[in-house]
């Protein structure tokens, strides 16, 4: 994995392709409540030799399983198709594709060459008739043909939605085994869909809620490796973790990164009392967001760093609250039944995703900045710790059932509320946060 | 709250000090001592084992407080007692929460019961350097269930005794 992250050579080359000045009117609104998957197919891509017939099946696999797994796309079965592609630029029989009802096809080719892999694609617009965007090649080792597979679904969604996708990224979570109260957790990574698992700590200490930087480069979490909780800075290709030195004999967690990289923004418990504090990484300094004798937790910086929402019980229920980033006066956004918890403001910073506690149910939900437009998307015996996919329109969460057996396991929500679905992890999973779109 | 819940949350606070419990963080028998009582045994009123199951090493809380209620400043006062006569020993106070609500706010919940805790045992004398806390918030249930009855076991603070110069 790490060999693979630090040698990949991801060429991207157009290819040469007839050019449409426009592309054709396929086109998917994302806001305006689609009910009905688009139906698109995705023949086996072409394999340029026997070497290349496994990638070219599981590629095409994995670009139609990242579509599917939108719930925007359905794809038909290839028992239902007519046409046979079986050059890559041979002419694409439209009225094949249109009597099957696929209204995007994906084709595609791959070249292995040794250790080098190569992907090309092209998006149709079957009922135009016409190419969706231009072709495109991406180039790799073979050993990370799934982020290839990736790339090409990344093109495909954002050529038929235009926005940008969410395949190519990675999740860190808390790998969680044995029964709840011997439980072992181990912070691991993996790509967003499951796949490519790899632990970065062992179960010695308790671990908790891994945090992203914005780059991806490195992971903030909390571990209890010296008795108390406190915060580690984790090296995600070197697997090299230190601590982040915040105040002696204190406990500290709840960590979160500026969108610069450059500081953090945390919870430090003294004296019972936890407040939010804001660490610059690079001179160790701290300073004092919040002076109250209420819990303070739980901060997530605004996109653009000038505000964070978090988490205070001042009111007498843990509310929503944004101030400045560099502390200051709060406003309360959550005014709702219930309590609020785990705020994080999404990528676009037009809403806040939240845990709410309500009458025994917990659910995961949006409200836009100012308190509005809340909207619960889950519920269930205990749903909480939301994180935005990089393009804000999906968010993973932990779900734990209930009872002496309960499991704790990744899901996934649509911000519409749709799709909701289990992400599929070795052993039980919590505390996702879902990494940048890799470069 | 469901009533019955509470009725038996009580009950099991008068037993608790009797209950062994498997609190792997907890000491067994590292104590020495004198006379004819075994060193260390649960009848050694100079023993960690005695301390966590005569006097009482834990205390319960109600839903979302960190508030001590009567039961729990009547075992405190033990604990101050015991301390305040074994000033050999030191101890570290487990704030712990029930399932119910975010693992961030707990978090900080078990630190306010460790505290609330601590606090009581400094009121009465014990030196605050002989008293450190952590917060475990959800993440060391010692109930399994996901009702009040083992709920109200869970949102505690244990008083573990970490360490003692006697031979």
């Amino acid at each position: 994995m790490m060999r693979f992250l630090t040698s990949l050579l991801l060429g991207l080359t157009i290819l040469a392709a007839p050019v449409y000045a426009q592309s054709g009117p396929l086109r998917l609104e994302l806001d305006q409540g689609i009910i009905e998957p688009l139906p698109f197919a995705v023949p086996n891509f072409v394999p340029d030799g026997p070497a290349a017939t496994q990638y070219a099946n599981d590629i095409s696999r994995v670009v139609a399983a990242d579509l599917t797994g939108t719930g925007l796309f359905r794809e038909i079965s290839s028992d239902a198709f007519i046409s046979r592609v079986s050059s890559f630029d041979a002419p694409v029989q439209f009225a094949d594709w249109k009597a099957i009802n696929a209204e995007a096809l994906v084709t595609g080719a791959v070249n292995v060459s040794g250790k080098r892999l190569t992907v090309r694609f092209r998006v149709w617009d079957v009922f135009s008739g016409q190419e969706l965007g231009n072709g495109l090649q991406f180039a790799g080792t073979t050993d990370g043909w799934r982020r290839m597979a990736h790339k090409v679904a990344d093109q495909v969604y954002s050529r038929v939605t235009g926005e940008s996708g969410y395949f190519d990224s990675r999740v860190a979570f808390v790998s969680e085994s044995g029964p709840k109260d011997q439980r072992l957790k181990r912070l691991a990574i993996m790509d967003y869909d499951g796949a490519n698992v790899q632990y970065l700590t062992d179960s010695a200490a308790i671990v908790l809620a891994p945090r992203f930087s914005p780059s991806g480069d490195r992971l903030l979490y909390t571990s209890y490796e010296t008795g108390q909780p406190r915060i580690y800075v984790l090296d995600v290709d070197r697997v090299k973790r230190t601590e982040l030195k915040t105040q002696d004999g204190t406990m500290s967690f709840s960590p979160r990164f500026s969108p610069d990289g450059r500081s953090i923004v945390y919870s430090l418990i003294q004296g019972g009392n936890t407040d939010l504090w804001k660490m610059d990484l690079a001179s160790g300094q701290s300073v004092r967001l919040t002076n109250t004798p209420a819990i303070e937790t739980a901060p997530s910086y605004s996109p653009d760093g000038s505000q964070i929402v978090f988490e205070s019980d001042r009111s007498g229920t843990p509310q929503l609250y944004i101030m400045p980033a560099n502390g200051g006066e709060a406003t309360r956004i959550s005014f709702g039944a219930g309590r609020y918890g785990t705020p994080v403001w999404s990528p676009r910073g037009d809403l806040i995703a939240f845990t709410k506690q309500n009458k025994g149910r917990f659910h995961i939900g949006v409200m836009r900045t100012d308190g509005s437009e809340e909207r619960l998307l889950t519920s269930s015996f205990l749903d909480e710790g939301p994180t935005w996919s990089p393009n804000g329109r999906v968010i993973m969460f932990t779900r734990e059932s209930q009872g002496a057996s309960g499991r704790a396991t990744l899901y996934s929500v649509d911000i519409s509320g749709r799709n909701l679905r289990p992400v599929r992890t070795p052993d039980g999973g919590s505390d996702p946060s879902w990494g940048p779109l890799q470069k | 709250m469901n009533v019955l819940g509470k009725v038996i949350a009580l009950g099991v606070l008068g037993v608790m000090a009797a209950c062994t419990n498997n609190d792997p963080s907890a000491l067994g028998g590292a104590a020495g001592g004198n006379g004819s009582i075994l060193p260390g045994s649960p009848s050694d009123p100079r023993s960690p084992a005695y301390f966590q199951q005569t006097v009482g090493d834990r205390v319960l809380f109600e839903v979302d407080q960190s508030t001590l209620t009567a039961q729990a400043q009547t075992i405190l006062q033990g604990q101050a007692d015991w301390l305040l006569a074994n000033t050999d020993f030191v101890a570290t106070i487990e704030g712990h929460a029930d399932e119910q609500g975010t693992r961030e706010y707990n978090l900080a919940l078990g630190a306010r019961r460790a505290n609330a805790a601590r606090e009581f045992l400094i009121s009465r004398g014990v030196a605050g350097n002989r008293l450190t806390t952590v917060s475990y918030g959800k993440e060391r249930p010692i109930e399994i269930c996901s009702t009040e009855e083992c709920y109200s076991k869970n949102r505690r603070a244990v008083t573990v005794l970490t360490g003692s110069t006697l031979g």
